[in-house]
């Protein structure tokens, strides 16, 4: 799979570069490429006027290229101190360590970004915005002349942004040049000299922010494409610009006459997987499309659902009927089907027989007390096989042996052999191949015209606006609205997925 | 590209082992033929009993992806604990019963703390194999258990007539469980907690019970082993199955048994264990010194896992590239 296309980026010295695109728009490869995790086989990279060859981790650390990641990486049970000197010390392993001197360049690196921390604490005790301020430390200590910061505030508080934002300034004063990734848009527009959107890996405008005009009106202006003008708190352009593409996948999805309810939530939640007050219903032979960033909750609302998760609150209704889901069985046996996101990790038993595979969820039916039937189990098995058209060699074959598309429609199979009435799909054709897609795209469609209801979580806009009937998008946990098949434009769902309303712009600080 | 689970290749760990062990018989029925013995077969059969049901236990956590290093000790407890019934006055049939209640509160109390408490089994099964054993040394001082009353010994049997009836019921043991790991749910779901335990339990499977029952079967196979190797004695001692947990992984792991669960088979354990079984004598047999055994079961099980290791690779390459050919 080809991730990035043809990708012009480029970062001067005391710049603030914003990355931003949608899920899957390639910024992670970008900046893995970047920092020498990836390596790109095409084009060039260029730091300071030098073509870089292949770059790995450790060459693109003596470039000066660091990356702060969205979850700092420190050593829990080792000091600030000991963290920053780990990242910066080098030398044989039985040198003397000059703790005093250890200690003293982490307070200089610390008070340089403008904080203040004991550089004796344990980095475990550290909250969430100091361990990045050590992460910081770490590479201003490297010397960084250029700082990838991943989503850097995704777990900070409104006082903590504007802390860090001030480091960020500290900075670029100092000379150096930062690619800032961030979903929250207002963010970019407060921090960014320019914004980069990348759409479908490839990189379709750079945007100016002028500074001088940053308190009253901002003016963007896209380099690639002739020049625009935006106004500040104009976001819903850069959003046109993330998404603004054609349905180029022709979906199989026929509207529906949807029928009765057979699912609703009221008020769920689960503070402990941040997921709140989610209340939706969903009706027979509906497909609902669960749109969302990666990160909005979604997957963690699936698995309260199916019970892996304990929820801590609000009610789950089946047919009308109130049920209690606290574990898988339970879920099962309430005619609930999921298919979860890593097909590796959770979805199919790499081990067993394709025929095992399909039958493990339903075992009850192919055995008669407790006896599998053997020769059922492998009818069974050969006719999904056949219906969707799984490339097995055998019903015998190992599926750890299959490739990925037929590994999710074993998946899928298994829970259909449930005959459930509801079925969560976590991102179903994530990593399939084209034609494995569409596939099953169209068993899906059979599936709801057979009276099943789907509930589909799915990333890519595309897939959502094809395949849903409705589409709820989750923002922070919880549903920042639901949008009607004919009403969804892919705008309008990136709009509800990153807070800002079409009719109602952002306040910012 | 072939990547056709042909069903010679999935059973081709087994077909290596039985191969290997024509091999060692053929050339010690060239080279010693006293070795063919009725006698020598006959102790090697009852010396290896208790051996093949404690490995059919550890097949059994094995496959769950867990591992019971304890066995040893809970089969030198069983087998004092076996005397100590006997000396009671307890019915043979009581003894062994009560045997087998002793190992299965053992194995549970090491699958409780796995399956419950989450602690890694090899440190579970590591401290309970070395307070198993210490403890059972400062009670029994040492001391051997003696006079045990007649009627113990091979089962108040002939000795011709107990080797015949303990060989048919093992026999039946084993052909019970390979036959039920296959076609009783319970069987698919140990398989399918060592295979991918998150899979597992997202298809509804308690994997936390099958893993405490497992330990659970462990412990009482053991419990029974450690009866049928108690009765071919006139006395019972305080000491017995030293080491008996590394003849077990090993034939295990020989069998082609995957360490890490989900994958093996009862016929391989079966195999592993007479391999393992009959290398020991041979070396006594070809005049190689008996203190060769242990480091050759070593070298064994390396060349088992490497065996492993190589042919992951492989599959993993295999499997990876069919990704972008196939679907």
């Amino acid at each position: 799979m080809q991730a990035l296309e043809s990708v012009s980026f480029d970062l001067g010295a005391g710049e603030v570069h914003a990355l931003v695109g949608e899920n899957g728009a390639g910024k992670s490869t970008l900046i893995r490429i970047i920092a020498g995790a990836e390596v790109a086989d095409a084009g060039t990279l260029t730091i300071g006027g030098v073509t870089a060859g292949r770059l790995d981790p450790h060459t693109a650390r003596t470039l000066g290229i660091a990356t702060i990641y969205q979850q700092p990486a420190l050593f829990p049970d080792l000091t600030v101190a000991e963290n920053i000197a780990l990242a910066l010390e080098s030398g044989h392993a039985w040198r003397r360590i000059d703790w005093p001197r250890r200690r003293q360049r982490a307070c200089d690196l610390v008070e340089r970004l403008g904080a203040s921390l004991d550089p004796d604490r344990l980095a475990g005790t550290l909250s969430m915005p100091e361990q990045q301020i050590v992460e910081i430390a770490k590479a201003l200590g490297a010397d960084a002349k250029i700082l990838i910061m991943d989503e850097p505030t995704a777990s900070l508080s409104d006082r903590e942004v504007t802390r860090l934002f001030g480091i960020i300034d500290v900075l670029r004063r100092q000379g150096a040049g930062i690619i800032y990734i961030s979903h929250r848009l207002e963010e970019v527009f407060e921090i960014a000299d320019r914004i980069t959107v990348l759409r479908d890996g490839e990189s379709v405008a750079t945007l100016r922010i002028d500074r001088e005009g940053r308190s009253g009106v901002a003016t963007a202006v896209v380099t690639q494409t002739q020049p625009r003008v935006l106004k500040k708190g104009d976001e819903n352009e850069l959003i046109r610009l993330m998404v603004g593409r054609e349905l180029a996948a022709v979906f199989p999805k026929r509207p529906v006459q949807p029928g009765e309810v057979v699912l609703e939530l009221r008020q769920f939640s689960n503070r402990e997987a941040g997921v709140r007050d989610v209340s939706l219903t969903l009706r027979k032979g509906e497909i609902l499309g669960l749109a969302g960033l990666v990160g909005s909750g979604r997957t963690e609302l699936a698995e309260t659902l199916f019970g892996l998760r304990p929820a801590s609150g609000g009610t789950i209704e089946i047919r009308g009927v109130p049920v209690h889901i606290e574990s898988p069985e339970r879920a099962i046996g309430a005619g609930i089907g999921y298919v979860p996101e890593d097909r590796r990790r959770h979805g199919v038993v790499p081990e067993l027989s394709v025929a095992a595979n399909t039958t493990l969820a339903s075992l009850r039916a192919v055995s008669r007390s407790g006896f599998i039937d053997r020769r059922r189990e492998h009818e069974s098995a050969a006719q999904y096989v056949r219906d969707f058209r799984i490339r097995t060699p055998s019903v015998t074959a190992e599926v750890g042996s299959l490739s990925g598309g037929n590994q999710q429609k074993v998946a899928l199979a298994r829970w259909l052999s449930t005959k459930p009435s509801i079925l969560v799909l976590d991102e179903p054709t994530q990593g399939v191949d084209v034609g494995a897609k569409a596939e099953i795209h169209g068993l899906m469609q059979n599936l709801v015209e057979q009276g099943l209801s789907i509930i589909m979580i799915s990333s890519e806009l595309h897939e959502i606006l094809g395949m849903s009937d409705r589409i709820a998008v989750m923002r922070g946990g919880t549903i920042a609205g639901t949008l009607a098949r004919d009403e969804a434009t892919p705008d309008g769902i990136m709009a509800l997925a990153l807070g800002h309303a079409a009719n109602s712009p952002a306040v910012h600080p | 590209m072939n990547r056709r689970p042909n069903r010679l290749i999935a059973r081709r760990r087994e077909i290596a082992v039985a191969l290997s062990i024509l091999f060692l018989s053929a050339a010690l029925a060239i080279l010693r033929p006293s070795y063919f013995s009725l006698e020598n077969l006959n102790d090697l059969l009852l010396a290896n009993m208790p051996v093949l049901i404690t490995a059919i236990g550890m097949t059994l956590v094995v496959l769950t992806g867990e591992i019971d290093i304890s066995v040893g000790s809970t089969f030198a407890v069983c087998s004092v604990a076996a005397g100590v019934f006997a000396k009671l006055g307890l019915s043979i049939v009581w003894v062994a019963v009560a045997t087998c209640a002793v190992g299965t509160a053992i194995g549970a109390v090491n699958g409780a703390l796995v399956a419950y408490v989450r602690v890694p089994s090899i440190v579970i099964t590591l401290a309970m194999m070395v307070a198993l054993r210490d403890g059972l040394r400062w009670i029994t001082q040492g001391a051997w258990i003696q006079d045990l009353p007649t009627g113990f010994q091979w089962f108040g049997m002939t000795q011709t007539a107990y080797p015949i009836v303990a060989i048919s019921s093992l026999l039946a043991l084993q052909i019970v469980i390979s036959w039920g790991m296959q076609h009783l749910s319970a069987g698919r779901a140990v398989y399918a907690t060592g295979s991918n335990q998150d899979a597992a339990r997202l298809a509804g499977i308690n994997t936390a019970v099958v893993k405490l029952t497992v330990f659970v079967v462990a412990g009482a196979l053991t419990g029974w082993a450690s009866v049928l190797n108690a009765v071919r004695f006139s006395q019972i001692p305080s000491n017995a199955g030293i080491g008996l947990e590394m003849k077990v992984i090993a034939a295990v792991v020989v069998g082609g048994a995957a360490i890490r669960g989900g994958r093996g088979t009862f016929t391989g354990t079966l195999l592993g264990v007479i391999l393992l079984g009959i290398i020991g004598p041979a070396l006594t047999f070809l005049g190689v010194s008996a203190y060769w055994e242990r480091a050759l079961q070593g070298g064994i099980i390396l060349a088992a896992v490497a065996f492993d290791a190589i042919g992951r690779h492989r599959s993993a390459f295999t499997a990876s590239s069919s990704l972008s050919v196939a679907s």
